[in-house]
């Protein structure tokens, strides 16, 4: 009979580290009920993206606190790149279009990982060339050394052959009204998803 | 005798024509190129290949930059990497895209590429036997914000 329960028990636990190991919605067992809609990973319990402090191109300093009471979208990146960032910004333009009416409540920062060859004129003419909206932010090397730490991202400038390439986190952050970073999106994440999240964001405040 | 000659004249013109009739084909399509901003120095050209048959593409070169590049693009635990690569086979008979997961980068652009307008690429390749063969590409300047590969609606 003891040994019964014992199999029993340990049935019972194998049964339920295997819906706890393949749920597709990990956040779901960590708490708040609303946070389970979300597609990106949650990342609400960090406290990424607090330390950040950049420039827009009009030389004026910024930070997440700047945004409030906009959905932030922020990514990485820089001028120099021929696929990933055009294609995470014409993404974000995407996401405006699919929130309508919202859309004037979300900001999009690209935020350069390559300050020597970004000037502010550049940043000026690339990023709002995917929406007037958009804002593209420097700093020094110490600030974007910081930004990036700030939201656990990692970036390495490859020097080969007098050609310099920039590798660089290409995923999506999203911050909430509050200035809160929420949520870390895959760069192959589509923008439906992305509006969703936002939407998600903007409806819980 | 007479006949003997003419035969072997047959013989070196069917010859002759068969090497003609070797011609490998590299196809192109849907070759386009990112639109560039005043001191952008760089920018990618997309395109779709397929050779009929076995073949490699090494290299490239344009008079609108100063240096061609094949790139290989990937996102490995959410870090964007890029690197050149020196060839990329090309099975016979197979559409290659290079798209997102390779480009064709243009290194120290002249001037900014203006959406509208168009950029030459010569494609260097080698044949199955190992010869070194040139393709002329006219790429259509496309907007800034266009997608990679949304001439065949992959993306949404």
């Amino acid at each position: 009979m003891r040994r019964a329960i014992a199999t029993l028990l340990a049935l019972g636990a194998i049964v339920l580290a295997t819906l706890v190991f393949t749920s597709d919605r990990p956040s779901a067992w960590r708490g708040a009920s609303h946070e389970s809609l979300l597609h990106g990973h949650d990342v609400s319990g960090e406290d990424w993206g607090a330390d950040f402090v950049l420039s827009d191109p009009s030389g004026r300093e910024r930070t997440l606190r700047d945004y409030r009471g906009k959905v932030v979208l922020l990514s990485f990146g820089y001028t120099h790149c021929p696929d990933v960032c055009p294609t995470t910004l014409a993404k974000f333009a995407e996401v405006r279009r699919l929130l309508g009416a919202d859309a004037g409540r979300v900001q999009v920062l690209f935020v350069t990982v390559d300050p020597a060859r970004d000037s502010a004129e550049l940043l000026r003419a690339f990023v709002p060339s995917f929406d007037p909206s958009f804002v593209g932010l420097r700093g020094t090397p110490a600030q974007t050394d910081a930004a990036i730490k700030s939201f656990r991202a990692r970036y390495q400038v490859v020097e080969r052959n007098g050609d310099i390439e920039v590798d660089h986190t290409a995923s999506t952050y999203l911050i909430d009204t509050r200035g809160k970073t929420r949520v870390v999106a895959p760069y192959d994440e589509a923008a439906r998803q992305l509006a969703d999240d936002v939407r998600e964001l903007l409806r819980a405040g | 005798m007479r006949t003997l000659l003419g035969l072997v004249g047959i013989l070196a013109a069917v010859a002759t024509a068969n090497v003609g009739a070797r011609q490998p084909s590299l196809t192109v399509s849907d070759a386009w190129a990112r639109a560039t901003v005043e001191g952008q120095t760089g920018s990618g050209i997309f395109l779709r290949l397929r050779s009929s048959e076995d073949a490699q593409l090494v290299g490239a070169s344009s008079s609108a930059a100063e240096r061609v590049e094949i790139h290989e693009m990937r996102v490995v635990n959410g870090m964007m990497t890029m690197r050149r690569i020196e060839r990329l086979p090309l099975p016979a008979e197979q559409t290659v895209a290079l798209e997102h997961d390779y480009h064709v980068m243009l290194i120290g652009l002249k001037r900014p590429l203006q959406p509208g307008r168009s950029v030459v690429v010569t494609l260097h390749w080698l044949d199955a036997t190992g010869m070194r063969r040139a393709t002329d590409v006219v790429a259509p300047i496309r907007a800034l914000n266009a997608d990679a590969g949304s001439a065949k609606g992959k993306r949404e």
